[in-house]
């Protein structure tokens, strides 16, 4: 009896604490999570911060002295490029380890190796798509070169340091929530967070949408839905800049060909809205004649941030702003001498060729009137819980066919014929070079050399410097095509159809000191039409650029502080251009209470997307819902994805064909216009309005607009919950979705720079620490911070919180 | 006196082995000072529920509960308070059994 009792109470006891150490489904082992000794307890952080802390780190050739500012901003000098790197990588992993982490693993398709097979599909896209392909290739372009070498494997080194020492209570605490541990960096990581950005700003195609539209409506149709230069533009490149260069010859386009394999994987769609803006003004138009400048990158907002803030300092450089968690260099900032920030160009660097094989093997491929062999690239996905997955994708000249029928295809087991990817960040590259140049760059001369070496994603450059140089140019590897190839898919088994090379670099389109005053960009048109080069057939739309360009354009005696306004700027130019318009055709004899309340709103609209303004929300709701009833009953297809036509043709429509066919709703006996249409959809606002808020009055655009700051993983209460903002897709401060300004910079140059910025969240990636988000409430207000620039680190300031050490 | 062991075990334990080390410790101390089930499960139970609980509240007073706070959001509850709760029943309810396991096998081998 004794022992029987002895026994329960020894197998009830072993049973729990093996409990308490399993992870069932998501919910993370409670033992291991809960116990305070190693579980999420440990990650609480003190308020209580040392003043002076002391490393030994195995590695080091001398001192690195790092002090923290009141944000926790690292302000790192050392005695040697190595230790510099090296610190950077150290000091990143301190705060963002588990960012660092889980970047790669999505972009190298090994998630499915920490939460199982949820994440087998886009383990598998990642793989198929060639990002490990592409990443291997940069690393050899990285490796090729000693100073990069050096650099990489010197930031690898200082995280590795980093992980080594961690113990198991150290680890962030979405390592304990997910029951998995950190693991070492490798170089090909640093590649891996370029393929990311690649993905996120150059990854999303819509050829097989737009092949579908060809196919659907013809080429008269869509040619004019769909034009490759919009009615409303304001190009990155003034009007009237001259091309001082002879251009290579333009390729001839093969014979008209259309696609028809028109089923396909799932890519990610173009989203809109993914923009960001830069601006530089000459020192005639500033207050203190030197040239400021102004950048804000819209991304993903995210807790971690996506950027962190840095100075890094050693002889021969030193710098301040932003990096790359995973990247060594500042990406976005400034020296003593000059400043850069970046735009996305969104050129047309991803193509799909259509494949012809011999037979069912798909071995074979023809080209240039003859079969070739594809070449076969195994991918292994290691999947929690499961056996491996093991992947075989077929590579052609172009790159991987991404498509499989056969293992992918529902329905289209017969059809033999897949596409195969070209995409620019498959090429080997050194991409890190161009910061690593420009961290140390001090002249305009300096800027175009080090834009030599970037690749991909294509980004506009904007630069000044202190000897009150500006200059803008759109950059990177663009391919030299023939007009409008890759806006469809191509026939891949024309040599005519490959990339013919690629635009030399000094052809790229460029700008340095224009008349006007100013540069600037916001993902538009990189030039009018007047460039000899295709670039893309389409671009963001362009009312963000144009309000920057019209501000610019008026200002005068320009301080820092007028950027920071311009850049947290909500007026829609969209409502200017068509608002009017809209107003004129409704008829207010029809509307009933609300709707006169609601059109009341609208026409006492400042035309600003504040928080507070009802008439944002009038206005958004009503657009919307008219370009979505405008082409729902074309463009709406069950069977097959067909791009929408853009904003601005929509528009164009409304203001110069108001009778257009395309108003007609074919469902409908009756033949509608513009009118009907503008009726029909601002009744539809007006009552979703109600429906979801209440009576005219409660329809303040930061609360009709949810926007939020989600954790990385989208972990409930590690995000920032629910707040008001102003803004939205189209406006310089474009908050939309949980896109934004993930860092505003603004820089004034002159014989003493001063910069300004703020992330909207904070330096650590601990949700425990009270570094995690104290700068939201900042960026929330349109604020800036003034940037501390230390000259050495000896210099005192009253902002330094700490002085870390770092020695062998 | 066994309480007071345990507590004692738990706490040191916890900065150099891992969590469950306080467990077969605790079995340790009830197969030497074990009376009764009573006092044994009792005994586990306090001394490890607070061990956890000072352990627990050395860390999150000083981080003005704010990882406390969000972590009870992730787990839908109301307060922090209640994810303190659920740690010191955790801990209290393994080192229970873990210190009556102890007395109970020391009775297989006594008389």
């Amino acid at each position: 009896m004794k022992i029987v009792k002895a026994f329960f109470s020894l197998a009830i006891t072993l049973a729990l604490i093996w409990a308490l150490q399993t992870k069932f489904g998501d919910i993370p082992p409670i033992g291991k999570f809960l116990n305070p000794a190693t579980g999420f307890w440990q990650n609480a952080e003190s308020k209580n911060i040392n003043a002076a802390e002391q490393l030994k780190l195995k590695g080091l050739q001398g001192e690195v002295t790092v002090k923290y500012d009141e944000n926790r901003i690292p302000h790192i000098f050392a005695e040697n490029e190595h230790d510099l790197y090296y610190a950077q990588g150290y000091i990143t992993a301190r705060d963002r380890l588990w960012q660092l982490d889980i970047q790669t693993r999505s972009a190298s398709g090994r998630l499915s190796e920490v939460v199982g097979a949820k994440a087998l599909d886009v383990d598998r896209y990642h793989r198929r798509m060639g990002m490990v392909y592409g990443a291997e290739n940069t690393l050899k372009g990285m490796m090729k070169d000693p100073v990069m070498r050096a650099v990489v494997n010197a930031y690898t080194e200082g995280i590795n340091t980093y992980v080594r020492q961690l113990s198991k209570k150290d680890y962030p605490i979405e390592f304990k929530l997910l029951d998995y541990a950190p693991e070492e960096w490798k170089p090909i990581n640093c590649a891996f967070l370029l393929k990311l950005m690649s993905e996120t700003l150059a990854g999303g195609t819509n050829e097989l949408s737009m092949t579908n539209v060809l196919n659907k409506f013809g080429a008269k149709v869509t040619n004019d839905l769909f034009p490759d230069y919009p009615m409303h533009e304001s190009p990155i490149i003034p009007v009237g800049t001259k091309w001082d260069f002879k251009p290579l010859p333009i390729p001839a386009p093969p014979a008209a060909f259309k696609a028809q394999m028109l089923t396909g994987m799932k890519m990610k769609d173009r989203v809109e809205g993914i923009g960001s803006n830069n601006w530089a003004i000459s020192g005639s138009k500033t207050a203190s004649g030197y040239p400021i400048l102004a950048n804000d990158p819209h991304l993903d907002l995210t807790f971690p941030s996506i950027w962190y803030q840095m100075q890094l300092s050693a002889p021969g450089v030193n710098v301040y702003g932003v990096t790359l968690p995973g990247a060594p260099c500042v990406v976005i900032g400034y020296n003593k001498k000059i400043s850069w920030g970046v735009t996305n160009v969104d050129a047309d660097i991803l193509d799909w060729y259509q494949l012809k094989f011999k037979d069912e093997s798909r071995n074979e491929y023809w080209y240039n009137n003859q079969w070739n062999k594809v070449t076969y690239r195994i991918e292994k996905i290691a999947i929690k819980g499961q056996p491996d997955l093991i992947d075989t994708v077929r590579y052609t000249r172009f790159g991987p066919m991404v498509y499989d029928n056969a293992k992918m295809g529902e329905g289209h087991d017969n059809i033999p014929i897949g596409n195969a990817l070209k995409w620019i960040a498959h090429d080997e590259s050194n991409d890190i070079k161009t910061f690593y140049l420009l961290n140390r760059g001090s002249n305009y001369a300096d800027y175009r050399e080090a834009l030599k070496f970037y690749n991909a994603p294509a980004q506009n450059f904007v630069f000044a410097s202190a000897d009150n140089d500006i200059a803008i140019t759109p950059n990177g590897r663009l391919p030299l095509k023939y007009k409008d190839q890759g806006k469809f898919i191509i026939d891949g088994s024309d040599p005519a159809n490959d990339w013919q090379g690629f635009i030399p670099f000094e052809q790229n389109p460029t700008v340095k000191n224009p008349p006007r005053g100013f540069v600037s960009s916001a993902n538009q048109s990189s030039t009018d039409p007047t460039y000899p080069y295709y670039i893309n057939w389409q671009f963001a739309p362009y009312e963000r650029g144009k309000r920057i360009n019209d501000r610019l354009g008026a200002m005068q005696k320009a301080t820092a502080d007028s950027m920071r306004v311009l850049q947290t700027d909500t007026y829609s130019i969209r409502a200017q251009d068509i608002l009017p318009t809209m107003l004129k055709y409704l008829d207010a004899s029809k509307l009933d209470e609300n709707q006169l309340a609601a059109l009341e709103i609208l026409k006492k609209w400042d035309k600003f997307f504040d928080a507070d303004s009802e008439g944002a929300s009038v206005f958004a709701n009503w657009w919307t819902r008219f370009y979505r009833a405008t082409w729902n009953d074309n463009f709406s297809d069950k069977q097959m994805p067909l791009n929408w036509p853009s904003m601005d043709r929509t528009e164009e429509l409304l203001l110069k064909e108001p009778n257009s066919a395309w108003f007609d709703n074919k469902k409908t006996p009756m033949k509608e216009t513009a009118t009907d249409v503008l009726s029909r959809s601002f009744n539809l606002a007006v009552d979703g309005l109600i429906k979801k808020h209440g009576k005219p009055g409660n329809w303040q655009w930061g609360k009709v607009k949810k926007f939020e700051v989600r954790h990385l993983a989208n972990i409930p209460g590690f995000g920032s919950g629910n707040f008001a903002s102003g803004g939205t897709g189209s406006t310089v401060n474009a908050l939309t979705e949980g896109h934004g300004p993930s860092w505003r910079m603004v820089v004034q140059l002159g014989p003493q720079v001063k910069g300004y910025g703020i992330l909207p969240g904070g330096q650590s990636g601990n949700p425990g620490s009270f570094f995690y988000d104290d700068m939201l409430p900042t960026w929330k207000d349109g604020k800036l911070k003034e940037l501390l620039y230390l000259q050495s680190p000896a210099e005192k300031s009253a902002r330094i919180k700490t002085t870390l050490t770092l020695s062998k | 006196m066994l309480l007071a062991l345990i507590l004692l075990l738990a706490i040191i334990s916890a900065y150099i082995l891992p969590w469950w080390a306080a467990c077969i410790l605790a079995f340790g101390a009830a197969l030497l000072l074990g009376k009764t089930s009573k006092q044994a499960f009792w005994s586990g139970f306090a001394g490890l529920g607070l061990a956890w609980l000072a352990l627990a509240l050395l860390k999150t007073f000083p981080n003005e509960n704010i990882l406390a706070t969000r972590v009870a959001q992730m787990f839908q509850l109301p307060h922090w308070t209640l994810v303190l709760l659920i740690t010191v029943l955790i801990g209290g309810l393994v080192g229970g059994m873990s210190a009556l396991s102890g007395l109970l096998v020391k009775r297989v081998f006594e008389k």
